[in-house]
C-alpha cells in the first residue's frame, strides 16, 4: 500500500466540508462516537441537519465562529491507498495556510461552485498549487446538482479553466464534475452525468501515479546526524544519518561532501540493522564512507559530477506570512535542508499578485500572505538547486530571531 | 521490506518510518536536553522503536520519562522495565504520587489522576530542563489533535496555544524557544491506529498483555466496562464479573476501560481495529468524556 498527500482548496461555500465529510464517511473513516458528538452538537445548537463541518473544526473557537482557523491533517485509507488531507481553510489568512498545505502535497484539489464557476479564489488556489509545484490537480466543479447536471456548464468551466492553466506549471490537470452533497462521482460514478466518461474522484486520487514526481537523478543527501556509538561492539563505527533528498545512493558510488569538497566513496548504506544496496527518496538512512572524512550536520553528500551549487546569494519566491511586513535590510534566520544560517535581505523585487500573476515592482515590502521575489545574502554558503528541480534543497524558511516565529517560505529560482 | 525497489515506490508504512525517524534525528541534533515521554503503551513504544532505528548502532541519545499516576497497570510496567532494559536507556519516573506529597499539585478527591499528570509532568521537564519532550499523540485520535504540528510550541508555563502555531512547511521544523519554553514533539503524528497495528506486527514489536483478549473482573459504569482494583471499587448498583476483553488504549487504570473481544493475536487485533465502528478514545478513555473540548483544554494546559 502506498500513501498519497493532498492538500483542499476552495472557499467555505464551495462545500470543501461536505467533500471531506463524504469521503470520510464513506471510506468508513467516520466514527460512530464521532458522528454522534456532531450530530448532538448540531441539535443543541438549533441546526436541522448534522454539519459535516463540525467534524473537521477541532478547536473551540473554530466551532464558535464555525470557521476554520488552520490547517488540519485528516487520514483516510481504501485498500489500495493511504491518504493524508491537509485541509486548509478557506477564509482570509488563504495564502499562508495554502502554502503550508501544499508544501507536502502530492495533489491539490480546488473546488469551484458549478453555479458561481471560476472564482478569484479558484484562479488563486491553483497558481499557489503551481508555485509549490504540486505536481497534480484536480478541479472538481462541484454542486452539479443544483445547475441540472448541465454538460454545458461544466464544459465551459474546463475550458475556461484550461486556458488559464496554461500560464501556470501544471503538468498534471483533472476536472471531474461531482456533487459531495449527493455522492455525485465522489466515490460512486453518477447516473446523472451519463456524458462524463472520466473517472471518479475517488478513482483519480486512489490511481494517480506519484512515485515518478521524485527527482531519482540527482543525488543529494544532506547530512541530518553523525552516528558514533562509542561503544565496544562498534568502535570505529562513524555514519552520517539522514533523508535521501534525491538520486539513488548504492555502495561504492563516488560522492562529494560539501561544502568542503573532499571526496569518497559509499562503504554502505545502513537501515537500522541490516545494509542495503541503495538508498532513494524519501529513505531514511545512514551512511557509511570509504575515507575519514570532515563531515558534519548541515553539509551534503552528493555525486562528484553533479552537486548542487554552494551560494551565499539566494534568489526566491516567499510567501510572507506574519503581519509585520517584511522589509529591505531585515536580517533573519533562514532553514535549509539541515543547515541554520542567518539571512539579509538584499532586496525585494516585485510582490506576486496571486489573482492577476501581475508582477508589482513598485512595492518594497510584503505584507502578511503575500508572495514576491526577493535576493537574499547569507552568512555561510547553502547548498542549494532550484526548486523546479528539487522541493527539498529548493526549499527553506525564514525565522523571526526575535520571536522565534516561521515568517516565511521561500521556494529558490534558478 | 525488500531490498531491491524496482520500482523506487516505498510502502505507506516505510514512508510514514522513513519521516518519523527524520524527526527523532532532528530534535536529537537541535535541541539540549530533549526526553521522550513513554507511558508502556503501544504508541510510546512504537516512538521507542523508532528512535532505537534513528540511532543505531549508538544508544538512544536521551532519556524516557515516565509519568506514574499510581494507577498504572502493572502488566504496562513490566513491559515499560523491559524496554528500557533492553535499549539500556535511562528512565526517569515522575510520581504523581510524589507530587501530592511535595504539594506539586493538589489532590482534591475530585480531580483524575489523568489530569494531576499534566502539572506532574510540567514540574519534571521544568526540573530537568528538558527544552524537548517527545510524544506519541496521532492526528487521527481526537479533533483537537488533528491541528497539533509535529513540533508544537510550549510557553513556559507549559500551554499550548493553537492559534499560536508556527506554520510548518516541507520537512523543515522550527525548534526555536526563549528561555523556559519547550518543544512537544509528535513524530507519529501521521500514523493512524491501523498504521501502528500493523507496524507492531510487522516489526514483532513487544507491548504489554493486556492489549490482547484475557479474562478480567470488570464492571460497568457510563457505558464503559472498568477494571476492579482497590483504586477503583464498584459503587452501590455496580456488579464487577468475569469476562473476555482487551484494551485498546493503556491509561491510568481507574478511567481506561475495555473492550468485550476475543483478538489475542495481532493479526486478529488489526481486523478488530479495521472494522471498530468506535475511536479508540471514544470507546475507552473516561477522561474525552467529560465534554467536547476534553482534549483540547487538557492540551492548553500542558497535557500531551
Amino acid at each position: 500500500m502506498d500513501l498519497l498527500r493532498f492538500a483542499t482548496a476552495g472557499s467555505v461555500d464551495d462545500g470543501k466540508s461536505t467533500l471531506i465529510g463524504r469521503l470520510l464517511l464513506d471510506s468508513k473513516s467516520i466514527f460512530e462516537d464521532q458522528l454522534e458528538a456532531v450530530e448532538a452538537t448540531s441539535l443543541s445548537k438549533g441546526y436541522d441537519y448534522t454539519d459535516l463541518a463540525l467534524l473537521t473544526d477541532g478547536l473551540r473557537s473554530e466551532r464558535e465562529q464555525g470557521i476554520t482557523i488552520d490547517v488540519a491533517y485528516r487520514y483516510f485509507a481504501t485498500p489500495n491507498r493511504k491518504f493524508i488531507i491537509a485541509d486548509t481553510p478557506g477564509h482570509v489568512q488563504y495564502t499562508r495556510n495554502m502554502v503550508t498545505g501544499a508544501s507536502t502535497a502530492d495533489l491539490g484539489l480546488v473546488l469551484v461552485d458549478a453555479r458561481q464557476g471560476l472564482t478569484e479564489q479558484s484562479r488563486r488556489h491553483a497558481v499557489i498549487l503551481s508555485l509549490l509545484r504540486v505536481p497534480h490537480l484536480v478541479l472538481a466543479v462541484n454542486k452539479m446538482d443544483l445547475v441540472d447536471y448541465s454538460q454545458e456548464i461544466y464544459d465551459k468551466i474546463h475550458a475556461e479553466f484550461t486556458q488559464f492553466a496554461t500560464k501556470l506549471n501544471i503538468p498534471d490537470l483533472e476536472v471531474i464534475p461531482i456533487s459531495a452533497l449527493n455522492g455525485d462521482n465522489v466515490v460512486n460514478r453518477s447516473e446523472h452525468m451519463a456524458w462524463y466518461s472520466g473517472p471518479t474522484l475517488m478513482h483519480h486520487l486512489e490511481n494517480v501515479h506519484v512515485a515518478s514526481d521524485r527527482d531519482l537523478i540527482d543525488a543529494r543527501f544532506p547530512v541530518q546526524y553523525v552516528v558514533r556509538p562509542k561503544s565496544d561492539e562498534h568502535h570505529d563505527y562513524r555514519g552520517y544519518g539522514g533523508m535521501v533528498a534525491g538520486g539513488v545512493l548504492k555502495p561504492g558510488d563516488e560522492v562529494v561532501v560539501l561544502p568542503s569538497g573532499m571526496t569518497s566513496k559509499i562503504a554502505g548504506i545502513d537501515l537500522f540493522d541490516r545494509e542495503i544496496t541503495e538508498a532513494f527518496p524519501p529513505m531514511s538512512v545512514t551512511i557509511r564512507l570509504e575515507d575519514d572524512v570532515d563531515v558534519s550536520r548541515g553539509d551534503m553528500i552528493a555525486r562528484v559530477n553533479n552537486a548542487p551549487q554552494p551560494s551565499q546569494d539566494i534568489d526566491a519566491m516567499v510567501c510572507w506570512m506574519t503581519t509585520t511586513p517584511l522589509k529591505p535590510r531585515q536580517k533573519l534566520a533562514i532553514k535549509h535542508t539541515t543547515r541554520t544560517a542567518r539571512a539579509l535581505v538584499k532586496d525585494i523585487q516585485y510582490r506576486l499578485d496571486v489573482n492577476t500573476l501581475h508582477r508589482d515592482q513598485e512595492t518594497k515590502e510584503l505584507g502578511v500572505n503575500e508572495i514576491g521575489r526577493i535576493q537574499l545574502r547569507t552568512t555561510v554558503p547553502l547548498l542549494v538547486d532550484p526548486y523546479s528541480k528539487n522541493r527539498t534543497t529548493g526549499s527553506f524558511i525564514l525565522i523571526d530571531e526575535a520571536t522565534g516565529i516561521t515568517v516565511g517560505a521561500g521556494m529558490i529560482n534558478g | 521490506m525488500t531490498e531491491t525497489h524496482a520500482d523506487y515506490r516505498l510502502s505507506q508504512l516505510d514512508q510514514l518510518e522513513a519521516e518519523s525517524i527524520h524527526i527523532f534525528r532532528e530534535v536529537a541534533a537541535e535541541f539540549e536536553k530533549p526526553v521522550l515521554m513513554f507511558s508502556g503503551g503501544k504508541d510510546s513504544i512504537v516512538m521507542l522503536r523508532l528512535a532505537e532505528k534513528a540511532f543505531y548502532p549508538a544508544k538512544i541519545p536521551f532519556p524516557v520519562l515516565q509519568v506514574d499516576t499510581g494507577y498504572d497497570f502493572p502488566e504496562v510496567l513490566e513491559t515499560r522495565d523491559h524496554w528500557v532494559n533492553r535499549l539500556g536507556v535511562r528512565l526517569i519516573v515522575a510520581s504523581v504520587e510524589e507530587a501530592i506529597a511535595n504539594g506539586v499539585v493538589v489532590d482534591d478527591g475530585k480531580t483524575s489522576r489523568n489530569r494531576l499528570q499534566i502539572g506532574t509532568l510540567l514540574h519534571a521537564i521544568e526540573e530537568n530542563g528538558f527544552t524537548a519532550a517527545f510524544g506519541g499523540g496521532r492526528r487521527d485520535e481526537e479533533k483537537a489533535r488533528a491541528k497539533e504540528r509535529v513540533y508544537s510550541h510550549r510557553d513556559e508555563f507549559g500551554q499550548w496555544d493553537p492559534k499560536m502555531q508556527r506554520p510548518e512547511l516541507w520537512s523543515l521544523y522550527n525548534g526555536r524557544l526563549h528561555a523556559g519554553e519547550h518543544m512537544r514533539i509528535f513524530p507519529i503524528s501521521n500514523w493512524t491506529e491501523l498504521d501502528i497495528w500493523d507496524y507492531i506486527g510487522r516489526e514483532g514489536i513487544e507491548i504489554p498483555s493486556i492489549y490482547f483478549s484475557h479474562q478480567r473482573r470488570v464492571f460497568e459504569r457510563d457505558g464503559m466496562l472498568l477494571t476492579e482494583s482497590d483504586f477503583n471499587p464498584c459503587r452501590p448498583g455496580e456488579v464487577a464479573e468475569e469476562r473476555t476483553v482487551r484494551f485498546r488504549t493503556v491509561g491510568d487504570l481507574t478511567l481506561t476501560g475495555c473492550v468485550e473481544s476475543t483478538a489475542s493475536t495481532i493479526p486478529e487485533i488489526i481486523e478488530e481495529v479495521a472494522v471498530a465502528r468506535v475511536t479508540e478514545r471514544g470507546a475507552t478513555r473516561g477522561d474525552d468524556r467529560f465534554s467536547e473540548a476534553a482534549m483540547e483544554d487538557r492540551k492548553k494546559e500542558g497535557y500531551f
